[in-house]
């Protein structure tokens, strides 16, 4: 097999006294979806944010193809085609879908100003092709519904030719339809071979869209699982216990059950 | 705007048309209270207030706080506040003031009235203006201690620095030419305004003209073909209205006799001239133009709008907020050295006192003219406007012989209301 896409390993990033991310390792690979499942607080909106370069990690090596990186910004991701979708959406709402869409990287006029109607141009392009009932090209995203400025956000993520895209809980904001649209462009994107990873609350999503998971709890890795050796029992139990179930590999917060051993 | 009332309804009503027209409704409404303002204060003086000769006085008074709210908006849209601009005014108003007085003539010994002074002093005041700002965002961004605070510490600071400097002298008289720069010493005449305002009009209609050939272009909805022409024709009667007014205000005949015998000629009998527009007001109008460019269409622009909206998403999209509030101030600091000259040239010497309480001018401007507190919002446009508002109706109320006292409690009276208004507003609008 060729190196991964991603590797991060042995991730610790710390908050005041709360450890956040505490010694996790993932990977990624082209054409992979990875999920990554956790309670709210465990660590995986952290994790990722690392990967973005929203935090920088206290310790721990992030590889893209099996060579050593350094993220120290949103942009020095950006230049290793890492996009990212957060669970907050980061738009600013003041702004139009275009200002948003390519905000950080403004299509310019050979006079260097912006290119307002070129960037309108391309937006309503990438729209007609994400959500053709998109039509507010000129209200600020504020007065956007919710899964309206979803799209906006994952316009914005698969815009720019990314290699690894990273979605934090994309569907949350999402009517039924709206989701079976961002199911398939997951299943479009893996296709294009790109690497994703996916944080997600919804266990149905998971099974159906994930190859492997990551659990988290605690700021700890539970473990990893490919999706089809696992059950929805399985994974519960890796999410709510901590427990790891035979299939899957441990990580360090795997609960150590002296119990069952009898 | 909802793409119906773009493509039209087929029974066109009043209203219908009002919305293809794509006004700001915000802009029209801000226009409307300072026209009823205007016409109000016109009635109870007697016809005294919608005199050219008033409209000219009210414009120069205007300038100097206008130049330093178009700045003030970059500083609140990025939700931050500029408390020290009144001092930092006085400061390069002092820096400028030594500089035509005494480096140019005596150290560099241009000797008075030398033509290189102007842009000498300018410089050097810009500079200092410059470097002054960009050390609060430097304090702001970098070192993340609270505007407010930053520019409370400024504001006596930079008060005293200017006294220091001038050892508490006021310092004149200026440099002849400088003074041209302060209102009615300099003036354009009356072809050169016209010329002006013509070449003013042929650009607005060019810049409507090809952004309307570029969203066709791209097939983007544009408005009806008369919805444009009537905004051409508002906007080149509001132009060539405006030279026409200052034109009308007739320079007295014994200063005009002075002007021509200063020539060695004598005045022809009868003859007329009008002050026509300040070169004051040129630089307004040339930082007005270029800080709207600078916001709408460059980078800078959009990233100040966007970090005030949303700072979070401005970090993640790889905006580096830190120095772009360095640079947000530093320009800040860029205007309030021009808005000093304009000051200063206007009395035809820097005081201490000069800039005084202007900060609280300058914020009040750019929040009556819709600039948002809480970030993301304004336009400087609006700012100016502000501006014009405020002292429209200081100037009337002295006018119309309100003591000062009461003068004070009315604008600050004005500026909770008018807020008030704005908010309502966006809230109907759910802007
Ligand atoms: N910027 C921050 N400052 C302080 N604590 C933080 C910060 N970001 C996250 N945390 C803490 O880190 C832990 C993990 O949070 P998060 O990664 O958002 O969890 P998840 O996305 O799995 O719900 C939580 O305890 C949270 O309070
Ligand atoms: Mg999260």
């Amino acid at each position: 097999m060729t190196a991964p896409l991603v590797e991060m390993k042995d991730m610790c990033i710390s908050f005041g006294g709360v450890r956040a991310v505490d010694h996790v390792s993932v990977d990624l690979h082209p054409g992979e979806v990875v999920g990554l499942l956790g309670h709210n607080g465990a660590g995986k909106s952290t994790l990722i944010k690392i990967l973005s370069g929203a935090y920088k990690a206290d310790s721990g090596e992030i590889r893209i193809d099996g060579k050593p990186v350094t993220i120290n910004s949103p942009r020095d991701a950006r230049t290793h085609n890492i996009e990212t979708i957060y669970q907050t959406l980061a738009l600013a709402d003041n702004l139009d879908a275009a200002s948003n869409l390519f905000l950080g990287r403004e299509l310019t006029t050979p006079f260097g100003f912006v290119d307002d109607d070129a960037m309108e141009a391309e937006t309503r392009k990438i729209m007609g092709k994400l959500n053709p009932n998109f039509k507010k090209f000129s209200a600020p995203v504020k007065a956007l519904s919710g899964g309206q400025r979803q799209s906006v956000a994952i316009a914005r993520a698969v815009y720019f030719n990314a290699r690894i895209l990273i979605m934090d809980e994309p569907t949350a904001a999402l009517g039924v339809h709206e989701t079976q649209m961002v199911a398939e462009l997951i299943q479009e994107l893996k296709k294009q071979g790109l690497g994703i990873f996916l944080i997600s609350h919804d266990i149905h999503d998971v099974f159906q869209l994930c190859d492997r998971i990551a659990v988290m709890k605690n700021g700890q890795l539970v473990g990893t699982a490919l999706t089809h050796e696992v059950s929805d029992d399985d994974v519960l139990g890796m999410i709510i216990l901590g427990k790891c179930p035979p299939h899957a590999t441990p990580g360090p917060g795997a609960l150590v059950d002296d119990t069952a051993l009898g | 705007m909802s793409d119906s009332a773009l493509s039209g309804s087929p029974a066109p009503t009043a209203r219908t048309m009002f919305a293809a027209l794509q006004l700001d409704t915000r802009l029209l409404g801000m226009i409307g209270a300072f026209v009823v303002l205007c016409l109000a204060f016109n009635v109870v003086t007697d016809g005294a207030f919608l005199t050219p000769r008033n409209i000219f006085n009210l414009t120069i008074q205007t300038v100097s706080v206008a130049i330093m709210a178009t700045g003030m908006v970059f500083i609140i849209v990025t939700r931050h506040i500029d408390l020290s601009v009144g001092s930092l005014l006085a400061t390069c108003s002092a820096i400028m003031a030594m500089t035509q007085t005494v480096v140019t003539p005596e150290w560099l010994g241009l000797g008075l009235n030398h033509p290189l002074t102007l842009p000498i002093t300018i410089l050097v005041g810009v500079v200092a203006g410059v470097l002054i700002g960009a050390f609060h965002g430097w304090l702001v961004g970098y070192l993340a201690i609270p505007a407010f605070i930053v520019t409370l510490g400024g504001l006596l600071v930079w008060r005293n620095v200017a006294w220091f400097i001038t050892n508490g002298q006021t310092i004149g008289p200026l440099d002849a030419n400088f003074t041209k720069i302060g209102g009615i010493g300099g003036t354009m005449g009356e072809t050169w305004s016209w010329v002006f305002g013509i070449v003013a009009v042929l650009a607005a209609l060019s810049l409507q003209y090809v952004a309307r050939r570029r969203r066709a272009a791209h097939g983007f909805p544009v408005k009806p073909f008369w919805a444009e022409l009537t905004i051409s024709g508002l906007v080149s009667a509001s132009i060539l209205g405006f030279v026409a007014t200052l034109n009308a205000y007739e320079i007295p005949e014994r200063r005009l006799e002075r002007m021509f015998e200063a020539r060695g000629e004598t005045l022809p009998d009868g003859m007329t001239m009008g002050y026509g527009i300040p070169f004051s007001v040129l630089l307004l109008i040339a930082v007005a133009v270029i800080m709207t460019l600078v916001a709408q269409r460059t980078r800078l622009g959009r990233y100040v709008f966007a970090a005030g909206g949303n700072p979070d998403a401005a970090e993640l999209s790889g905006i580096n907020t830190r120095f772009l509030t360095v640079k947000v101030f530093a320009i800040m600091g860029g205007l309030c050295a021009l808005a000093g000259a304009v000051a200063s040239a206007r009395l035809g010497f820097s005081t201490n006192d000069i800039g005084t309480l202007d900060e609280l001018r300058v914020i009040a401007a750019a929040v009556i003219g819709g600039t948002a507190l809480s970030g993301g919002i304004g336009t400087i446009y609006g700012a100016i406007l502000g501006a014009l508002i405020m002292q429209s109706l200081q100037s009337g109320m002295a006018m119309v012989g309100v003591d000062a006292p009461l003068q004070n409690i009315v604008v600050g009276v004005v500026l909770v209301i008018a807020v008030l208004i704005d908010i309502i507003y966006r809230k109907r609008t759910g802007e």
